[in-house]
């Protein structure tokens, strides 16, 4: 039985780990509550800004935080192209049409990645790379906490946008009702590439966020599709405070999972919490009824 | 001639063809194509019986090629069974992974995307369990000594290896074919295009469901065994990781889901596709992935029916041609 101060501080790192899963899963969320499309190509486009953030900074010196004002508008256009015009004419009306389109997307992004950049692991060293915070028992990366905080932001963001804007109304009217919205005069194509390039431009801001603190690989778009995937599931697909509290949640189960059953078996845990939330909860913990 | 007896000519031509194969192509490299091909081709007709005529599309096929491969490898190596007893048990090892699996998906009702992300998880779930425990290999895999001989399920030829997969091949599109033309087919076609329509009609969906799966996953078993006869080795990531399962689409959707040939049309057409791009780029890593990413776009985009549909589709354009110019 490990020492309850080790516990504790596993946990606190699994809750800043999750903040960052719920920050990639925030745009995840977004498409699919309004598109129903399951976007396999989510990690990919996420291992893209972070290349485009590290690359920034290493070729123009911009600093991630601040790369984020640049990177965010260009996700958003790079997400509203994809839908508009690769995604969307593949659907012939068939949603799994569109899944395995992303799962395209992501082969032909991933691999191109590996061609242009190579397999070799890239960090970036800022000066605030080794902050630290202090907390008594235990200690956290500044980059980690900022992550948090902007985690927490970025949902209520998020939130506020599609309760209280015009936009928001379309996204919702088109999520439930894509021919009476259709009717009322909203251009139902033009909110479901614009809800792609909203959750294309999170994407963009989580990466900024997750470069100070972690590595970069063409295959770091796969590691992070699975728990996407997992965290919305887990919060109900759609829900935005269901992604946060989900990543959050999950951040913790891995760390936990980790410490219990060793590094290699312990990524057992997030799988096994998909399974099962899939079998027997697919609505998510925060998701409405099927069919409302 | 009828269309039935034009297609089991085409086939019979199409057997001959392959049979044939080794007595032109000599080289190891040669040889070497024609049997990845038949790898994706035995993948693909598994998958396409699940995905194709039940429209159940999986994305963690891995899980039972990977079961196949491991409990091969581990039956030979740990507990010294003959390699013909164990390629039956592999089989039935991985028939039993789908039916739970199956079992466990079906009965809580999932469909569509949904079922696609559990069998990625299933499959996920056996990457980790393979990575982590010590009868499995752990990190470092499990390689097979080889000891080529008939009783060993090795050969010191590509052409035997050839052979024996072209004879899986062979099985797993006979199975194809026995659905086509079977009431079992007809009902999985049934729950494809409507599963509410399907089980009015008194159809036992969940049954239908599960042995199309079993079946499925039997034989992509199968291509397990193989693979690990023939490459000698197996690690958790090759076993289980994604890329077996994307293989295991690929050719199907590229071809033609639900159709007898497609599946076989689609792994040459991707073997072909990856050699070429390989050629052309000097053998960059990852290369053939993009070039088949590309394909699959463009044929979702203009040939949904895959190339198995594009004679139908040219035939129907031509005609419509026709009428056109008869009316005019």
């Amino acid at each position: 039985m490990p020492d309850p101060a080790v516990i504790f501080a596993s946990v606190l790192n699994g809750i800043t780990t999750g903040s960052i899963y719920a920050l990639v899963a925030l745009g995840l969320t977004l498409i699919y509550g309004v598109l129903h499309i399951i976007n396999f190509a989510h990690g990919s486009l996420l291992m893209v800004a972070l290349y485009a953030a590290f690359f920034c900074y290493t070729l123009l010196g911009i600093d991630p935080y601040l790369a984020m004002f640049l990177l965010v508008p260009a996700f958003f256009c790079v997400g509203y192209l994809l839908q508009r015009y690769i995604i969307a004419p593949i659907r012939f009306g068939r949603d799994q049409n569109v899944l395995i389109a992303t799962v395209a997307v992501a082969m032909i992004v991933d691999n191109g990645a590996l061609l242009l950049w190579t397999s070799t692991t890239r960090t970036i060293d800022v000066p605030y790379a080794n902050g630290i915070i202090d907390l008594g028992v235990a200690f956290l990366p500044v980059s980690r906490v900022v992550a948090f905080f902007a985690a927490v932001v970025i949902a209520l963001i998020f939130w506020a946008m599609m309760v209280f804007t015009d936009l928001g109304r379309a996204i919702r009217a088109v999520a439930r009702e894509q021919h009476g919205a259709r009717l009322v005069g909203i251009n139902v194509d033009h909110i479901y590439a614009t809800s792609f390039g909203i959750g294309t431009a999170g994407v963009a801001a989580a990466a900024c966020l997750l470069l100070p603190s972690f590595y970069i690989t063409p295959q770091v778009g796969y590691t992070f599709v699975l728990v996407a995937f997992t965290t919305v599931v887990l919060g109900g697909m759609g829900s935005f405070i269901g992604a946060l509290v989900g990543g959050i949640l999950l951040g913790v189960v891995e760390a936990l999972s980790g410490l219990y059953l060793g590094e290699s078996l312990g990524q057992i845990g997030i799988f096994l919490i998909f399974i099962i939330v899939l079998l027997v909860r697919p609505d998510g913990l925060f998701g409405r009824a099927a069919g409302a | 001639m009828s269309g039935e007896i034009k297609s089991t000519f085409g086939l019979a031509l199409a057997a001959l063809f392959f049979l044939c194969v080794p007595l032109f192509v000599k080289s190891d490299f040669g040889l070497g194509f024609f049997i990845l091909c038949l790898l994706y081709s035995l993948l693909g007709q598994s998958w396409n019986i699940l995905g194709g005529y039940a429209g159940q599309m999986s994305f963690g096929h891995s899980a039972f090629f990977g079961t196949g491969a491991y409990a091969m490898a581990i039956l030979q190596l740990k507990l010294g069974v003959n390699p013909w007893l164990a390629a039956l048990v592999a089989l039935l090892a991985g028939a039993a992974i789908g039916a739970f699996i199956g079992s466990l998906s079906f009965r809580y009702g999932l469909k569509g995307s949904y079922f696609a992300l559990v069998t990625l998880a299933f499959a996920e779930v056996m990457r980790v369990l393979a990575n982590s425990f010590e009868f499995t290999g752990g990190g470092s895999g499990l390689l097979v000594p080889f000891k080529p001989g008939a009783a060993n399920l090795q050969f010191s030829g590509r052409a035997a290896y050839y052979y024996l997969l072209l004879a899986l091949v062979a099985l797993a599109t006979a199975i194809v074919w026995w659905i086509e033309r079977s009431r079992f087919g007809s009902y999985l076609v049934a729950i494809r295009e409507d599963e509410q329509a399907a089980q009015a009609l008194g159809i036992n969906t969940f049954r239908t469901k599960l042995i199309a799966m079993v079946l499925s996953a039997a034989v992509a078993s199968l291509a397990g065994v193989f693979y690990i006869q023939y490459y000698l080795f197996v690690d958790s990531g090759i076993a289980f990781g994604p890329t077996m399962s994307i293989e295991a689409f690929l050719a199907p959707l590229i071809g033609g889901a639900g159709t007898l040939v497609g599946p076989l049309l689609g792994a040459f057409v991707l073997g072909g596709l990856g050699r070429l791009t390989e050629q052309l780029s000097g053998g960059a890593a990852g290369i053939n992935l993009i070039g088949f990413g590309v394909l699959l776009l463009l044929i979702l985009r203009f040939l949904p029916d895959g190339l198995a549909g594009l004679p139908r589709r040219i035939g129907k354009a031509l005609q419509s041609r026709r009428g056109a110019t008869q009316r005019a």
